[in-house]
């Protein structure tokens, strides 16, 4: 098995089959802002520490800076348009615009997908766990509260849903 | 920030892997969850001149129960590490461990034995393969070698791993229910390195400490056992008694760093609030 300076990589991404060469050393989310033009992924610190690229592939949470494009052939990878354009959080972008939950914005793509992972394991989480849970994402306007607040709204309503 | 550029391949078996890393020589690395590897390629920390993914290779990523012990592959993912019922019944320290290492989205590609191979002083998992006399197991071309861990970790990021091999798994011996387990930590966030992390695994025996395992993270160039303190425990109940003598014995087991984030003189106050932590409980499990 040769070891290459770029790679061929084939992948779906939000659904969509993409076919592409690739520089080994690029990030996967280099590889969705700059080649497929995905930018609500964002980019912040580039060491895993601020979580502003938090993406899902193949269905679990994962840091966009810390995986490599050319590791996401065969993968199915889900960034925010995907998910916001399905419905799938739909709830939870209410719940942010109504706390007031997001300032800049830059952190709310990677904050919503990270909320909606914590809902999804569990889905009466109180406010100790959301917060615990979303300390790996950082909002540099600080705007913690209301993020915690729009989370554990958006959880009593997929509950009361959930009960009919 | 990003990567200086190298070679990359995805070897679908061990063995390829093992013959790509002899070929491609000592400045290829292994690419397994990349948490940590990743980052320091952003930064420029490393520069390896290729990266053997070894993410696809089949049948590293198990959690099994064998008759030497619990067995888990190097690939086992730190989430589904903690997820595990195997490793909750029978590896409890590091299903207590788990929830201090990262955050979801870190663990859901960091592997178990990433942690290990990484050997981070501040780490929990090393600490917990020492404290729990687990054996490294290493894949070479031609063969395979077992490590204990008390000698698997060598220094700051420095391990007993020679090029061209690649972990594979940890395994676990089995304790008897006389054996009880705790894992502690201190850290100024939730999910960041530890300040002082301790894990403590001991046996009792008619309610007093038969035997006893410390080994503290972040407080050394490796994992270090307080093997000072392990033995003030011996023969007493995990009372405060006990605690004051193996308090005092710590200072003599640890010579913590000072450094950005802690002084040594926190440090060592912060080992003896775990090892409270921890003899609380024992007393609430005896």
């Amino acid at each position: 098995m040769d070891a290459r300076p770029e790679v061929e990589i084939a992948l779906i991404v939000n659904g969509v089959p993409v076919r592409r060469r690739v520089e080994a050393r690029k990030s996967l989310v280099d590889f969705l802002r700059e080649d497929l033009e995905l930018t609500g992924s964002h980019v912040g610190c580039e060491q895993g520490v601020c979580g502003a690229c938090t993406l899902r592939v193949d269905g679990a949470l994962a840091r966009g800076c810390l995986m490599l494009a050319a590791q996401c052939d065969g993968s199915r990878v889900e960034t925010i348009e995907g998910v916001a354009e399905a419905g799938e959080i739909a709830d939870l972008q209410r719940a942010f615009a109504e706390a007031n939950a997001l300032q800049c914005g830059f952190c709310t793509p990677a904050m919503l997908l990270t909320a909606d992972a914590l809902l999804r394991d569990d889905p009466d989480l109180d406010a100790t766990s959301a917060r615990r849970g979303l300390s790996g994402n950082y909002c540099r306007c600080t705007g913690y509260h209301a993020i915690v607040d729009a989370v554990l709204a958006a959880a009593r309503a997929r509950r009361e849903a959930s009960r009919g | 920030m990003k990567p200086a550029p190298f070679a990359y391949c995805r070897p679908a078996t061990l063995d390829e892997a093992l013959d790509a890393l002899a070929r491609l020589g000592p400045d290829a690395r292994v690419l397994a969850g990349g948490q940590s590897l990743v980052p320091a390629l952003n930064m420029r920390l490393a520069q390896p001149s290729a990266l053997v993914d070894i993410n696809r290779v089949p049948g590293l990523d198990g959690i099994r129960l064998a008759p030497e012990g619990l067995v888990i592959g190097a690939l086992a993912r730190q989430e589904a590490v903690l997820r595990s019922p195997l490793v909750a019944r029978h590896a409890p320290l590091i299903a207590q461990a788990m929830p201090h290492v990262a955050h979801l989205a870190l663990r859901t590609r960091g592997t178990l034995g990433g942690s290990l191979a990484l050997g981070d002083p501040a780490a929990e998992l090393p600490a917990c393969a020492v404290a729990l006399d687990a054996v490294i197991r290493v894949a070479r071309r031609g063969g395979e070698r077992e490590v204990p861990a008390a000698r698997f970790f060598r220094g700051i990021y420095a391990t007993a791993l020679e090029p061209g091999e690649i972990l594979t798994a940890a395994v676990v011996p089995l304790r008897d229910a006389s054996w009880r387990f705790h894992f502690g930590e201190l850290a100024r966030r939730h999910g960041d390195y530890a300040l002082v992390g301790l894990a403590t695994a001991a046996r009792l025996d008619g309610g007093a400490i038969a035997e006893a395992r410390l080994v503290f993270a972040g407080v050394g160039l490796t994992p270090v056992r307080a093997t000072r303190g392990e033995a003030a425990l011996v023969g007493r109940r995990p009372d405060a008694a006990a605690l004051a003598a193996a308090g005092r014995a710590l200072d003599a087991d640890l010579d913590p760093p000072s450094d950005v984030h802690a002084s040594a003189a926190l440090r060592r106050h912060l080992a003896r609030v775990l090892l409270a932590r921890a003899l609380a409980a024992l007393v609430g499990a005896a």
